[in-house]
């Protein structure tokens, strides 16, 4: 598992994306001009043939592009594991509605790791090995603070939140390296939206619940959980959006509240790294 | 108006129109009253009327974005202004902040696009009977899910990643709305078959096919026939 020289490749490589990606963007825009006649279910298996096309062969671009999706794919193995072990600890989730609601987040997650092994495949790259988690935050000692994940349903809903969030604010933070990726960057926005969708549902839950007076969406940096959760939401309290204060624009009585609310924040790889750490615990 | 005038054979239905007239006026006025005079275009006031060119290039996809949050933004803003019958405080409170979602995401576009932005649109809600809880959450619904699917399928055509990264702070917001209303709707369908692939893919939408889906919605008549394809 090397999944930590993996993060630091991408990290190294960063600097270099756009100017990478600049490069390419005429011969990407055939792949996208391709790409939109394709049905999606197709998706992994043409992307692979595209970039043959659009490169001539496997190019240093696709390295970049290989590493951003190994890196979705662990942040997806991370929340399918979550969410099998949560669904199979029967006495956890009490309710029937909300059991289905898991069963539908659980069913996207895997086909996200399913989507996303195969597009790696198809670029010619190698899936990152499925890690060992350690759900309760103890980097493998099974003693973390969240000890009770899988017996505590308010735990688990906490856990649900901040991965659903953060996932939403790791896709968000590379969409901007898969500038001019076409029918690939597509297929990232779309995975995007749909964790968006999970973390919104999840904090419906743990407001009827009563177990937080959060929103469906993010109200400035607060977790609606608990300081342990700070890292996650650091950020989300932005209030300009390029150079453009959002608070009472134009005369609009839009409150701090609001403005933060409106606009989710990307995270780095960097910071990611450091939340999903004591996940992993091999 | 064949729709509304059918409101007015009945009393009841009467008052329903009225109510809703009177909404429509005051849309018209939210929109006309956030947009410097356009003394280009030909219209009664409310707004300009005919064709409007949504432009080329990362501009024209903005104006395009900015298009669809002036439509989102006024809708909230007559529901909020007047909200159908027994609205629980809730689903109010609710409404009121996604309504001052859209309208930060609309007044932050106008900006940002500063003298290269279009014009206020002039929104037509006939189709909408704002009285009815149904009618609203059903409309709503339809405006999240096409927001979504439109930011989905615009992102590849921006060139600028600063404006990318942009979209994506929206498009996660729009998908956090179209979650909850279709929560509110029917539980659990937040994320059904109706939107997400067998891949696990939300839906996206070339300009042209959102355009088609808005365009009901909207006055005038917005042209993206200069948008960027690929």
């Amino acid at each position: 598992m090397n999944l930590f020289n993996l993060f630091s490749e991408i990290e190294t490589r960063d600097p270099e994306v756009f100017e990478e990606i600049s490069n390419r963007r005429d011969a990407l825009k055939q792949f996208t001009s391709s790409a939109g006649k394709i049905a999606l279910t197709a998706l992994p298996f043409a992307i692979g043939s595209l970039f043959e096309k659009a490169y001539g062969g496997p190019p240093p671009a696709t390295s970049v592009v290989l590493t951003v999706l190994n890196f979705a794919l662990t942040l997806e193995y991370l929340e399918q594991g979550f969410y099998y072990e949560g669904l199979q600890s029967k006495s956890l989730i009490p309710d029937t509605a909300d059991y289905d609601t898991f069963i539908t987040i659980r069913t996207h997650e895997k086909e996200h790791v399913a989507f996303l092994q195969s597009a790696i495949k198809s670029l010619g790259g190698t899936p990152v090995a499925l890690p060992t988690f350690d759900y309760t935050g103890g980097s493998g000692s099974g003693n973390g603070p969240f000890a009770d994940v899988f017996t505590n349903y308010e735990t688990f809903l906490d856990l649900a939140q901040a991965f659903e969030d953060t996932g939403v604010r790791a896709y968000k933070g590379q969409a901007a390296t898969l500038v001019g990726g076409g029918a690939l960057l597509t297929a990232a926005l779309d995975i995007h939206s749909v964790e968006a969708r999970h973390a919104s549902a999840v904090r419906q839950l743990r407001y009827t619940l009563s177990y937080s007076t959060t929103k469906p969406w993010i109200t400035l940096g607060d977790s609606g959980i608990s300081s342990a959760f700070n890292s996650n939401y650091g950020g989300e309290q932005n209030l300009i959006q390029a150079g453009i204060n959002i608070v009472d624009i134009n005369g609009f009585n839009i409150n701090e509240d609001a403005a933060s609310e409106a606009f989710d924040e990307p995270l780095s790889i960097t910071r990611v790294q450091n939340l999903v750490k004591p996940f992993i615990a091999s | 108006m064949g729709r509304a005038g059918r409101f007015i054979a009945t009393p009841a239905s009467r008052r329903k129109f009225l109510r809703y007239a009177g909404l429509s006026g005051i849309a018209a006025t939210v929109l006309a009253g956030c947009t410097k005079a356009i003394s280009n275009y030909k219209g009664d006031g409310k707004g300009p009327t005919g064709t409007i060119s949504l432009g080329t290039g990362d501009v024209g996809i903005l104006n395009f974005a900015y298009a669809l949050e002036q439509l989102e933004a006024a809708f909230y803003t007559v529901v909020v202004a007047d909200p159908y019958e027994n609205i629980d405080s809730l689903e109010l409170s609710r409404l009121t902040d996604i309504r001052d979602h859209e309208i930060a995401h609309r007044e932050f576009f106008k900006t940002a696009l500063g003298t290269a932005a279009i014009p206020a649109l002039t929104p037509n809600f006939t189709s909408v009977n704002f009285a009815s809880r149904a009618s609203v959450l059903a409309t709503a619904k339809t405006f999240e899910d096409i927001g979504v699917s439109a930011y989905n399928g615009a992102g590849s055509l921006i060139v600028n990643p600063a404006y990318l990264t942009l979209a994506g702070k929206i498009v996660s917001v729009e998908a956090r709305h179209a979650a909850y209303i279709r929560n509110l709707i029917t539980p659990g369908t937040f994320a059904d078959s109706t939107v997400i692939n067998s891949n696990g893919l939300d839906m996206n939408r070339t300009p042209a096919q959102v355009l088609v889906l808005a365009q009901p919605f909207i006055t005038q008549t917005l042209d993206g026939s200069s948008l960027p394809t690929s």
